[in-house]
């Protein structure tokens, strides 16, 4: 049985300030409407990418959004900064009506978008309680028979009767999510909320919303940045970018798909008039790509394997390639340089390297490439920065989902003496 | 194995009636109603010392302001009733229209911090305005009623059985407040300009409506405009009932009665309407 079925959902945003000019489009539409056609400003309007400047007043944020739910399935909602995930989400809890579209859902929604929300500082947390459940629509006798229950949860007893602007703000987090966990509603939507919190109750939160899905029935819509979370909390995964569907599947396929949509291409492979391939006079590169060694997904347990294909014209020179890994801060975590013809030896002609960068070097992360290709040790034929570019997902270790500090992730071996 | 039916509880929709009033989904919101209430009042009296009594001081203080200038300084009549008797019945029901009024006209702008990021019928929170408005009224009003119970004594005030009318009074008050309220609160989304007018409108407002003056000192031409001031009847009624004093007739009440509710089911199907988007434009 479906629990919710999107059909053609878009929205449309009007950019810049809103306010000059209103009135007149306002009176546009009223005349149109009045003359029985359709808005004149549904017609325009650009697709959702930030980076580009566009010459559009109006900017869909979300279009032509197709979706299917399965009661009781887990569905984590991916994309990049702006890829219309919060809008998406913004809709299905009816805090902004689509500007096309319909959407039917079987059972009540409730949307968490945020923690605490209407949350009053000079109101006790025995009251927030009730005054948050409230809103998240709760009716005042399903909270009662929760309260405690809810309390227990947050873990935040001793102070339930103190205003909660004394709180710390790790408590008033917990209070606020402890109140969110009990909604009885057959939808659950939650935003990025578990940014915020320490590690076990990060933990905790997730195994709530675990039981939730699995133990409960309830359906989830989940979004995060934090893969591993969505790794393990969902089932299937819908892919957003620009806007618009990208993907839809089971939550490993959508992250790969995810992987593989990044801003920076993480593989360049090039099969055309050898010309127009990136390089110079001296080298031209036909294929450099960056692949798990395991499995199909680029995480801390699968290694990287790293290809590159090249095409050299220098003949009888010593020929060496360089490769030089990069983090986002720009630390260069290695660079490996080698001789890849004997001396004064090199043909001319394709070059193949290859390498694998072993598991436990990278932590999770961003990383590219910078590579260049030198002459007897002493001239550049040919270097690129930035080149290829690729993400390192987490892996959760034991029950921490979160991502450990450090620029590499080695597992050593322990010796142990026990007394 | 048949599948089992499928079944839709709730639809979203781009477009929706506009005389959908939703007023069943407010219903069911109703505990949100007493907590927004609760909130209010809470949150108006945590840390202060005197507490409720604040309620009083506001009255007091005005009541005494336009004994002096309206009374004494500008000699304006008020039918034969006593002044402070006369100008605390103004002041106490002026006070819950235009404060219930000016609060639920920034609802949309006042609340999107919880509106962007939460769903309930919006109509729930100027509802709950206009209630915990009324809390403070009542308390206001056991004041007059302390007033008026002195007068009474001392034989000044004549009270009739129009004073049974005084809930149905005060309820359209609310309305008309709640209504007024929405319609601006919704245009204000778009429209900023709208509550820098209603903020002196109001004030001037008070002196087109019998709260300092008696409807009987108007001349001719005003006497018969003040008539379609839905507050007229109110007041007019009001002091009626209580004080005797004052040019009242039930007919003013239905005419009151009838543009209220106009302009209440405007209100409501305006603010349906602009609670679905507002977020885009607020």
């Amino acid at each position: 049985m479906l629990a919710l079925k999107a059909e053609n959902i878009s929205k449309q945003y009007r950019l810049g300030q809103v306010g000059t000019g209103t009135l007149s489009h306002d009176l546009n539409r009223f005349w149109y409407k009045i003359r029985g056609k359709e808005d004149p400003y549904l017609k325009i309007g650009e697709t959702n990418d930030r980076t580009t400047k566009g010459d559009s007043e109006y900017v869909w944020s979300l279009r032509d959004i197709n979706f299917e739910i399965e009661q009781g399935d887990a569905v984590g909602i991916i994309g990049r900064n702006g890829a219309g995930k919060s809008t998406l989400l913004k809709v299905l809890s009816k805090v902004t009506k689509p500007t096309t579209g319909h959407i039917s859902t079987n059972g009540r929604i409730a949307s968490l978008l945020e923690v605490g929300t209407g949350f009053h500082p000079e109101m006790t947390g025995r009251e927030n309680v009730f005054l948050n459940g409230a809103i998240l629509g709760m009716t005042r006798k399903e909270i009662k028979r929760k309260f405690d229950e809810i309390v227990d949860f947050s873990g935040v007893e001793r102070y339930i009767d103190t205003p909660v602007k004394r709180y710390s703000s790790g408590m008033y987090v917990r209070l606020a999510f402890a109140v969110a966990a009990h909604l009885e509603s057959e939808i659950l939507i939650v935003d990025e909320v578990l940014a915020v919190g320490d590690a076990e109750f990060q933990k905790k939160c997730l195994g709530k919303m675990n039981d939730v899905t699995r133990g409960e029935g309830r359906t989830i819509l989940f979004v995060s940045h934090n893969m591993t979370a969505v790794k393990e909390l969902c089932t299937k995964g819908i892919l957003l970018t620009h806007g618009q569907i990208d993907y839809q599947g089971d939550i490993l396929s959508t992250i790969i798909e995810y992987q593989k949509s990044s801003a920076r291409e993480s593989s360049y492979i090039y099969n055309g008039n050898l010309d127009e391939a990136i390089g110079n006079e001296n080298i031209k590169i036909k294929e450099f790509s960056v692949s798990p060694i395991k499995g199909n997904l680029l995480d801390i347990d699968s290694g990287v394997h790293v290809k590159l294909t090249f095409h050299n014209y220098c003949p009888d020179i010593t020929l060496d390639t360089t490769f030089e890994l990069k983090n986002y801060d720009e630390l260069v975590i290695f660079h490996v340089g080698k001789f890849v013809s004997a001396k004064g030896d090199a043909k001319v002609g394709e070059y193949t390297v290859e390498f694998d960068i072993p598991t436990g070097l990278l932590n999770a992360g961003n990383y590219y490439f910078k590579l260049y290709f030198g002459k007897d040790q002493k001239t550049l034929l040919y270097g690129i920065d930035n080149f290829i570019g690729f993400e390192v997902e987490n892996v959760k270790v034991g029950d921490i989902m979160y991502v450990y500090p450090g620029v590499t992730r080695p597992q050593f071996e322990y010796k142990v003496q026990t007394p | 194995m048949n599948e089992p039916q499928q079944k839709w509880t709730e639809t979203i929709d781009a477009d929706h009636s506009l005389f959908d009033l939703k007023l069943k989904e407010v219903w069911r919101y109703k505990d949100l109603v007493y907590m927004f209430v609760k909130r209010d009042f809470v949150s108006s009296f945590k840390q202060t010392i005197l507490g409720p009594i604040w309620f009083f001081i506001n009255p007091i203080l005005t009541t005494i302001v336009y004994l002096v200038i309206f009374g004494r300084i500008a000699k304006l009549p008020t039918d034969g009733a006593p002044p402070l008797l006369f100008y605390l019945a103004g002041v106490t029901l002026w006070n819950y229209f235009s404060s219930s009024l000016l609060a639920t006209s920034s609802t949309f702008t006042g609340n999107a911090g919880i509106f962007g990021k939460v769903y309930f019928p919006r109509l729930v929170t100027p509802l709950s305005i206009v209630i915990s408005n009324l809390m403070r009224f009542g308390v206001q009003f056991v004041l007059f009623i302390l007033a008026w119970a002195y007068y009474y004594y001392k034989g000044e005030a004549h009270p009739n059985i129009w004073i049974l009318a005084t809930p149905f009074l005060i309820l359209l008050m609310a309305l008309f407040a709640l209504g007024v309220g929405m319609i601006f609160s919704s245009l204000t989304t778009k429209y900023k300009d709208l509550a820098m007018l209603l903020g002196f409108g109001v004030s001037l407002y008070m002196y087109a409506t019998p709260v300092i003056y008696p409807v009987s000192s108007l001349p001719g031409f005003f006497k018969n405009l003040a008539y379609y001031n839905p507050l007229t009847g109110i007041f007019e009624c009001f002091k009626y009932a209580w004080i005797g004093v004052g040019d009242f007739s039930p007919a003013m009440l239905g005419i009151s009665t009838g543009i209220i509710l106009i302009l209440l089911m405007i209100g409501i199907v305006i603010f349906n309407k602009v609670e679905k988007s507002f977020m885009d434009t607020v």
